[in-house]
């Protein structure tokens, strides 16, 4: 595959900065989210919560509550505990072996994390509802606390009274543990590294939301939620809740973000539903923000403990990783399996021969974490770009020559990794050439060498983040050895109106990323209408029925896949249609801006509307033919997808303060082909800005009882405007031979590489002060006391 | 208690519970559900409205504290034909938004900001910006709306 320095090709709309279709509804405050839904005679749900990490519920005195105003009904969950059919699911058991506890909506005796939820009260309104949930009498009986992850990972206290031990599970992937010996044994140079992936709040700008809607006559119910996942949640919710799955409809309004906290099945999901089939009402429920820290699942929490083995120039020989991974309270939907996302990407964009991965999942008295922009990915691609830098330290080479010397080659692709998989396309040393010539790397080291030698006290210092991901969730086969419960292809139909007008209907589910435009891009190239002309149809069972949804960077390289091979499959019939009308062989036809014509007489040509119109009336169909014009495919990945690029981050340090401030961010990504650039532009900004916030700002700080201190947004730093620069963008494209449009995803490479550039740069800063390492978030305090310990009387202390 | 204030242009009474917040007056009593509700603690700005032509965030205001006040709320904004005002146009001419979710409040925001400083540079925009939280976009094409909108002299209504 050639690697060209641009944008896609631009023949029709795709490839073209086309402005989205979505916004002109989300500017004029006409799109509607959850919570705006207006439902008559709605009951608000509020849901009692525990304050203790770790207790026995005693009593649950619901009078209080009952007796408040508008209060209709009440229930603990000893009472709620006949709704469920089976617990709250987990779809990814990593192994045979692994131990779960029994997870419950609604906690019946044991609290095991602080928001756990004890009871319900449902109201005429959500004043009302709070008012009487505060009403409500819980007894406890505190017991202790597992809640520092490499405490609870000793056994010391147990998360849960029913577990034998706080290790859920441990997986391996060893190819070859003689050959890592070796390599280390041998090796002239090795690092070891230890670091701590702090535990992240995803943060959705939208609260999590519910409205669960019985219909008449039928035991149906439409459940309204702020999810990434209908058609997920519409099964689980089924299982969960013993509503035969045909009589649940889920619709996903306007959704305000989600990064993969929406990528869950939710207590309050299941209580609406369950209340709502026990009241015969609408139930709905508005997550506050303050909840929303403690009950929406949380990002990362690792600890990560990584050695290279490398030679005299800085060649890695072998990786070998050890992961904690902290799992909180319960097994959310996809748990245990989001450290395994970054299990084979341990090694980065570099060709290593030796590799041995191991991971031990560890229940805390904590919230649930669950996958969190980049999901494993992250936190692999921190680890290696932080340790290969460490590398370069103790050979005293420049950090870009190091990963140079160890990028796997650009005529190695499709390339075999140790970890077993086969990246699809890739060209590393390109983009990292790009993004050094963007952000200006050689003036940089002068300016940042002349600042030292000047003593300045605004030190400069440049951090590099080469980086690889695998997304395109994902080959069902594969899904299946890693024991996912369910498979990873998606859904399309494409169908054409007696008008020529054009639907498409996706089992992608889309919550910021622009899929109407884009998939209507993709859909009025294939058939030569305007995108104006495509009604895209999304997230609601009833019309699009099947699907597994948005997650992973998958809908464009899955979903969007299956739309083009739709539209392929509508162009074959209506092909044998225009064949039939103008009396020629099908293969005499050639189809160009939507018009069938035939070679070498142009003249006699007829139109994809026109056919439309043909095979809607169906006065004059081919024997055999069946009437319109509509088609389906479900297509299942042969690969992921390997999107990379190199990222660097400029900070300015303040060796008086411990003051970082990012002044300049340059990237080059390589997600292949591009459908809108300008979408593209956007995902990586939004991106980058996380990975920042992991870097510099963002950490759920709970005390040693298991309190969440950082329940708001002015005690977790959600970066604004003024703590962020302009970010420079490049690109280069490498198209992926795994699908027919050559793309790759991009919704979560600016988070996976952010995070290790700002790190590195930070300690680029400092390096010639000793400094090595600051734990995340890089805070000026953190900074201070590194420059104190590493050299006293050089600035800080302690 | 009653009370009364200009919405949009259009003169409403409503007796309300003295502890409703002027932003579920606006979204549950008018049905103005374009402005959103995303923290509880005056930090994300989702709720930010035009009081008097200047910003406010409406969840930390009482609906009682707005009585005899002219409030403009993103439904405000676009003309009656439903031509966008120019700093949404900017908005959607630079994607200035994914989700949407803050968009309405950051673009009440920088109505207020425009108004106090028509001629902005980029570290201006990101300072007066700083009260409005984005999880998707990073604030970069934000502020190039902004400043776009700047240039082409898009004031508040």
């Amino acid at each position: 595959m050639s690697t060209t320095v641009a944008d896609g090709p631009a023949a029709g709309v795709v490839g073209t900065r086309m402005r989205r279709r979505e916004d002109p509804a989300l500017l004029s405050g006409e799109a509607r989210y959850v919570h705006d839904l207006v439902v008559p005679g709605a009951l608000h749900m509020a849901v009692v919560r525990s304050p203790y990490a770790h207790a026995r519920v005693t009593s649950v005195d619901l009078s209080g509550a009952l007796a408040s105003p508008g209060v209709a009904a009440a229930f603990s969950g000893a009472e709620l505990a006949g709704e469920w059919s089976s617990p709250m699911p987990c779809a990814w058991p990593v192994t045979a072996d692994m131990q779960a506890p029994s997870h419950l909506p609604v906690a019946v005796d044991e609290v095991c994390y602080v928001g756990d939820a004890v009871a319900a009260v449902v109201a005429s309104s959500q004043a009302e509802a709070q008012d009487a949930a505060a009403a409500v009498a819980v007894a406890y009986e505190e017991l202790p606390a597992a809640v520092d992850l490499e405490d609870a990972a000793s056994d010391r206290v147990l998360a849960h009274s029913g577990l034998i031990s706080n290790r859920a599970y441990t997986w391996e992937l060893v190819p070859d543990a003689d050959a890592v010996e070796r390599a280390f044994a041998e090796a002239a140079v090795t690092v070891r590294e230890r670091y701590v992936q702090q535990r992240l709040i995803p943060a959705a700008m939208e609260p999590r939301g519910v409205c669960v809607v019985p219909q008449p006559f039928g035991g149906e119910y439409v459940v309204y939620s702020a999810t990434q996942i209908p058609h997920i949640l519409r099964t689980m919710l089924g299982i969960t809740a013993g509503v035969p799955e045909e009589r649940i409809r889920v619709v996903a309004p306007s959704v305000g973000g989600g990064f993969g906290s929406k990528l869950d099945v939710y207590a309050e999901e299941l209580l609406c539903l369950a209340l709502a089939r026990r009241l015969r009402k609408p139930v709905r429920w508005s997550e506050e923000r303050s909840e929303a820290a403690q009950a929406t699942i949380h990002g990362r929490g690792q600890v990560q403990e990584i050695e290279l083995a490398a030679d005299p120039h800085g060649r890695v020989l072998a990786v070998r990783v050890r992961l904690l991974a902290d799992m909180g309270a319960y097994m959310q939907l996809v748990t245990p399996g989001v450290p395994l996302l970054g299990a084979f990407l341990y090694h980065g964009v570099y060709d290593v021969p030796a590799y041995a991965f191991t991971c031990t999942g560890v229940f805390t008295n904590k919230t649930p974490t669950d996958a969190y922009r980049g999901a494993g990915r992250p936190e692999a691609t921190y680890a290696i770009e932080r340790a290969i830098d460490a590398v370069a330290r103790k050979i005293g080479a420049d950090p870009q020559e190091v990963r140079r010397r160890n990028f796997i080659p650009a005529d190695k692709f499709p390339y075999s990794s140790v970890a077993g998989l086969v990246f699809d396309s890739g060209n590393y040393e390109a983009a990292l050439d790009a993004a050094l010539e963007l952000v200006g790397y050689e003036e940089l080291r002068e300016a940042q060498a002349r600042r030292r030698e000047e003593g300045a006290t605004r030190l400069l210092g440049i951090g590099l983040s080469s980086y690889v991901e695998m997304c395109g969730l994902a080959p069902s086969r594969v899904l299946a050895s890693l024991n996912y419960v369910a498979g990873g292809w998606e859904a399309a139909t494409v169908r054409m109106l007696p008008t020529g007008k054009v639907q498409v209907v996706t089992g992608a589910s889309p919550h910021g990323q622009g899929h109407v435009t884009s998939w209507s891009m993709i859909v009025a190239d294939k058939l030569g209408v305007s995108p104006e002309d495509v009604e895209v149809l999304h997230s609601d069972t009833a019309v699009s029925p099947l699907g597994l949804d948005t997650y992973g960077s998958r809908s464009l390289s899955v979903g969007g896949t299956a739309i083009a091979l739709a539209a392929d499959r509508l162009i074959d019939k209506a092909r044998l249609l225009a064949a039939h009308r103008l009396e020629v062989a099908p293969e005499d036809l050639e189809l160009s801006a939507g018009q069938f014509s035939v070679q070498g007489s142009p003249s006699s040509a007829i139109g994809l509307g026109a056919l439309a119109f043909e095979a809607f009336t169906a006065h004059d169909l081919p024997e055999g033919m069946e009437p319109n014009l509509e088609a389906s495919a479900t297509y299942d990945p042969t690969n992921f997808t390997f999107p990379f690029g190199t990222h660097v981050a400029v900070v300015e340090v303040d060796t008086e303060t411990g003051k970082v401030d990012l002044v300049r961010y340059a990237a080059v990504d390589d997600c292949g082909n591009q459908i809108n650039p300008l979408i593209v532009d956007g995902q990586v900004h939004g991106g980058i800005a996380q990975g920042v916030a992991q870097a510099l700002f963002e950490e759920a700080v709970y005390d040693d009882e298991g309190n969440l201190l950082t329940t708001t947004f002015t005690d977790y730093l959600v970066p604004a405007a003024s703590e962020l620069p302009s970010f420079s963008l490049g690109r280069t494209v490498t198209p992926s031979p795994s699908n027919p449009m050559g793309v790759k995803g991009i919704g979560e490479a600016g988070t996976i590489a952010a995070t290790p550039a700002v790190v590195n740069a930070v300690v680029d800063a400092l390096s010639h002060l000793g400094v090595e390492e600051i734990a995340m978030p890089v805070t000026p305090e953190r900074v201070w006391r590194s420059i104190g310990a590493s050299a006293p009387g050089t600035g800080g202390g302690r | 208690m009653q009370v009364t204030m200009t919405v949009n242009g259009e003169t409403q009474s409503h007796d309300v519970e003295a502890r409703m917040l002027l932003v579920y007056y606006l979204r549950e009593v008018l049905g103005l559900t374009g402005t959103n509700v995303g923290c509880d603690t005056t930090s994300c700005g989702a709720c930010t409205v035009l009081l008097n032509g200047e910003s406010v965030k409406s969840c930390t205001m009482l609906a009682a504290q707005a009585d005899g006040e002219e409030i403009t709320t993103i439904e405000g904004m676009a003309s009656s034909e439903g031509v966008l005002h120019p700093i949404q146009e900017a908005f959607r001419e630079h994607h200035g938004l994914q989700c949407g979710y803050c968009t309405p409040g950051m673009v009440m925001a920088v109505a207020s900001f425009l108004k106090e400083h028509p001629d902005p540079t980029e570290a201006e925009v990101r300072e007066g910006l700083e009260g409005n939280l984005c999880r998707c976009t990073g604030y970069h094409n934000i502020v190039q709306a902004t400043l776009a909108a700047a240039r082409a002299g898009a004031l508040a209504p």
